[in-house]
């Protein structure tokens, strides 16, 4: 029986509803310390002293500081500017500067606060504005972790024979990734062998790895980095988990103990990566009859205070900033920049979601501004095949951007709904109602030839008595990873999926396939299953001159093998799809090997006394190649606009004094089961020839509508252009004024 | 937890087994869960009663154990995730979260079943405004739970 399409059950599911699966809290130990983290008071100065209250009792306490790093007191990541901990200056507030281990936890806690640190204060630039205006120099000459420009055409010749400009500016703000499972994190340095053992909540154990070595002065044979089962991540858990992996390990390598460091909700709040804030202005060049000429994007994001994942996310955001359309003539320019708030870094969407609600607010507000309907100014300029991107790749055949777009316009009855809400409009007193729409792309996998960079490897193994393990070092974080691999396995090797194991990732045992990010995990990875496969499947049929009728035939077969010839493995390796070409200095060409294509339709109603929206209903329509299982999917898609929902309207970081003022769950709001409708999935399938059964990345897509089509319905309920998200209340009784 | 004098006794049931730990009195029922009986089924999330991933009953009612004294159990019956299902069969409900995807990453999901189950335990035929209304002190961050909904309107089904 074909698995992939089915709704295979969750391969882990078992043990996540009985209450069996192992995170890493609930890992059992015996005899370790408990570790915490003193934190800058600060958000800019130096130290001036660190000292340990002598009224204390600090017998029994580990204490670990900058000058205990027994490798190099840094962050390697894709600068070297942020150390593992703050040694004689702070750049941000929260910044880790002390580490202590005790065995009891409470005592830990009265201890934290009897560590005293001196500063000299210096004057922090808290904001993008302050950080262009280089009132401090935070990182190099410009405070500027990375800038990037694109062209296509020649934008200056359009607006210099434009009838007119249209120009508006957008933001987006920080957002938090908010899984439910905090960081948490196991150190066991085992000095005797030399070795570093590390288990915990992540989405990278390569990543944690790579990080671990330098600054523990370890080689990599003497590091293992295993996930314990992970309570969602959201790319939460794809840098800092190296840095809490270090803080264990720096402890229990002092204390020669194993050390558990476990987050609580503040603390996770207040420390651990964001979604960037992104300000983006569009200037669009038009003609005497209102036809686009060219446009000009300019975004500008907030990285924090050190560089992190900033580039790269600064690069996903600049490359999805045209959307899905074809512009004959567009500039974007980008800058990430360094502020004294804690740094920032990956989360579902990694910068596009920023950029794409300011392309999709701007087409909407200029349909409005040119008297027409949202989606049939899209539909001028939606890509069609044969045409190109803004960063000139000419998306061939693989582009459904218009077909997606009719498709959610007619099944939504978007046309009819929006006169109905006008209608509606014109007679409530005391509630107004709109509806609106988000068309977009969303690239799958590294950006340009960073699949390439990664190398990534996948090993399968069948055993002696006939089951099939994947090796691989993607982690499961409740995206049903674990589910998908082993449907593909299942189908590539003809067995149910009983016969499939997926391997516990650990850098002992696994290779190296690649961060679990990007969208890339089913349609990369999922695709070197199935090549793994493959080769394992062509192994055994050779040696046996035959194929298998059932799979105790295969167990056979396999027994036969492992007896007459040894071990039985496939590996496959990373290629890229032939005829793909990325130009980096330049940033033109194959940026994603496929994109899947999205419209959101979004409805929503307003109640005016207290500004109160309410979502009455969402509907996601896009096109993802082949759906590997559709419950697993839809709950992607699903989650994912949710997510996006509260970006849009709840989901507000307030920042006092360069630090998150309302950082708990009763004060940053994330949406509840009463705050949201069903959403709507509605997938459209079109075979990408180079991902598993013809699937696509889908993981990020959902998280880049929302924004903008809620806030597409909020302007047509409204009538004020709604620019920022997120939409609070507060922020649409600002837009009104005192209408 | 704390130093041994200022602990005291607790006795209490859980899933129907009778339990015995000492413990400070002011941690809370989650603490003494996880940390003295050793039971980790049971979730933390925000140790503030918001998320409900610690969600318990005690003597049937749902409860966020992570703002409860450990005091409080004294005497009880305290039901978690554990208590849900037989050794080898899944409940209903936790069929249903199975077939429907009602669980993802897998941490909100034992304070779901908990909260899930006490509302199926009321017997009326469920709704999903019922449903959302009383799953709404629970979150999830994975399913946007309509995957939830689905599971718990299946169980019901399932039920009748």
């Amino acid at each position: 029986m074909r698995l992939v399409g089915t709704s295979a059950p969750r391969a882990e599911g078992e043990a996540k509803l009985t209450g069996r699966a192992r995170y890493v809290d609930d890992l059992p130990l015996t005899d370790f310390l408990w570790g915490l983290t003193v934190r800058s008071t600060i958000p800019y100065g130096r130290i001036l002293s660190v000292d340990f209250d002598a009224g204390a009792d600090w017998s029994g306490v580990t204490i670990v500081t900058a000058k205990d790093v027994p490798g190099k007191n840094v962050v390697v990541l894709l600068e070297q500017d942020q150390p593992i901990l703050a040694a004689d200056r702070v750049m941000h507030r929260e910044e880790p500067i002390v580490l202590l281990a005790h065995r009891d936890r409470d005592r830990l806690w009265e201890l934290a606060s009897r560590v005293r640190i001196e500063y000299e204060r210096w004057e922090p630039v808290l904001d993008i504005d302050a950080s262009l205006a280089l009132e401090q120099r935070l990182f190099k000459d410009d405070n500027v972790f990375k800038a990037i420009r694109i062209d296509k055409g020649d934008v200056e010749a359009a607006f210099a024979r434009a009838a007119r400009v249209f120009e508006r500016t957008y933001e987006t703000g920080l957002q938090e990734q908010a899984y439910i499972e905090n960081q948490g994190m196991v150190a066991t340095w085992d000095a005797a062998a030399g070795r570093l053992e590390v288990v915990g909540s992540m989405q990278c154990p390569y990543y944690v790895l790579k990080g671990l070595c330098p600054i523990m002065g370890l080689a990599p044979e003497q590091v293992v980095v295993e996930q314990a089962a992970t309570g969602g991540a959201f790319g939460g858990k794809e840098d800092y988990p190296t840095i809490l992996a270090a803080h264990a390990s720096l402890l229990s390598y002092k204390s020669g103990k194993t050390v558990k460091m476990i987050y609580d909700r503040v603390e996770d709040l207040v420390a651990t990566t964001k979604r960037h804030p992104c300000r983006t202005r569009i200037r669009t060049a038009l003609d005497a009859s209102g036809s686009i000429l060219a446009m000009d994007v300019d975004a500008t994001m907030d990285g924090g205070a050190y560089c992190t994942l900033s580039p790269v996310v600064l690069s996903r955001g600049t490359i999805h900033a045209g959307g899905p359309y074809n512009f004959e003539n567009i500039r974007v320019e980008s800058r990430v920049v360094a502020t004294n708030t804690p740094p920032n870094g990956a989360f579902r969407g990694f910068g596009a979601p920023q950029t794409i609600f300011a392309m999709e607010r701007h087409m909407d507000n200029l349909a409005r501004e040119l008297g027409r309907a949202p989606h049939e100014l899209r539909e001028e300029y939606l890509l069609r095949p044969g045409q190109t991107t803004a960063f000139s790749q000419n998306v061939g055949d693989d582009v459904y951007a218009l077909d997606i777009q009719r498709e959610a316009v007619a099944r939504t009855r978007f046309e009819e709904r929006r006169r109905e809400c006008e209608e509606f409009n014109r007679s409530s007193r005391w509630e107004r109602r709109g509806i609106g729409l988000a068309t977009f792309l969303h690239g799958a996998g590294f950006t340009g030839n960073g699949e390439v960079v990664l190398d990534s490897r996948l090993k399968v193994e069948v055993t002696a008595d006939g089951l099939v393990q994947i090796y691989s070092a993607n982690t499961e974080m409740g995206q049903g990873k674990d589910t998908t691999f082993s449907q593909i396995a299942a189908d590539s090797m003809g067995l149910p999926m009983a016969r499939v194991r997926i391997i516990t990732p650990n850098t002992a045992r696994v290779p190296n396939s690649g961060p679990t990010v990007a969208s890339r995990t089913a349609m990369v990875v999922g695709y070197l299953v199935q090549e793994a496969c493959g080769a394992v499947r062509k192994a055994l049929e050779a040696h046996a001159g035959r194929t298998w009728r059932d799979p105790d035939d295969f167990a056979s077969l396999a027994a036969a093998h492992h007896r007459e010839r040894g071990a039985l493995e496939g590996w496959s390796r990373y290629e890229p799809p032939p005829g793909k070409v990325w130009d980096d200095k330049v940033y033109r060409g194959a940026a994603y090997g496929a994109y899947a294509w999205a419209c959101y339709v979004a409805a929503v109603r307003v109640r005016l006394d207290t500004l109160e929206v309410t979502v009455e209903s969402f509907d996601a329509f896009q096109e993802v190649g082949r759906v590997l299982n559709p419950v697993i999917a839809e709950g992607q898609i699903e989650g994912g606009v949710v997510q996006g929902i509260g970006y849009a309207l709840c989901e507000e970081v307030k920042m006092k004094d360069g630090a998150m003022a309302n950082a708990n769950f009763t004060n940053y709001i994330i949406p509840t089961f009463a705050d949201v409708p069903a959403v709507k999935v509605h997938f459209a399938e079109r075979p990408y020839p180079f991902g598993p059964f013809g699937a696509k990345g889908i993981g990020e897509l959902p998280m880049d509508g929302p924004g903008p089509a809620l806030a597409s319905a909020l302007t047509h309920a409204l009538g004020v252009e709604v620019n920022r998200i997120p939409a609070t209340p507060e922020h649409l009784l600002e837009l009104l004024g005192n209408e | 937890m704390s130093e041994e004098g200022e602990l005291t006794t607790i006795r209490c049931t859980i899933d129907g087994r009778p339990h015995e730990h000492r413990c400070h009195p002011l941690a809370s029922a989650l603490d003494f869960l996880r940390y003295v009986a050793g039971l980790t089924a049971t979730k933390e999330g925000c140790k503030e009663g918001e998320c409900g991933a610690c969600a318990i009953t005690l003597d049937g009612v749902v409860v966020n154990s992570c703002v409860v004294p450990a005091a409080h159990l004294q005497g009880r019956r305290v039901g978690t995730v554990e208590g849900l299902s037989r050794p080898d069969e899944l409940s209903a409900l936790q069929k249903a979260f199975l077939e429907c995807g009602g669980a993802q990453c897998g941490i909100c999901t034992p304070g779901m079943l908990v909260t899930g189950a006490r509302l199926l335990e009321e017997g009326e035929r469920l709704t999903e405004a019922r449903i959302r209304e009383h799953m709404a002190g629970n979150l999830c961050r994975c399913t946007g739970y309509g995957k939830i909904v689905e599971s718990l309107l299946r169980a019901s089904e399932e039920e009748r």
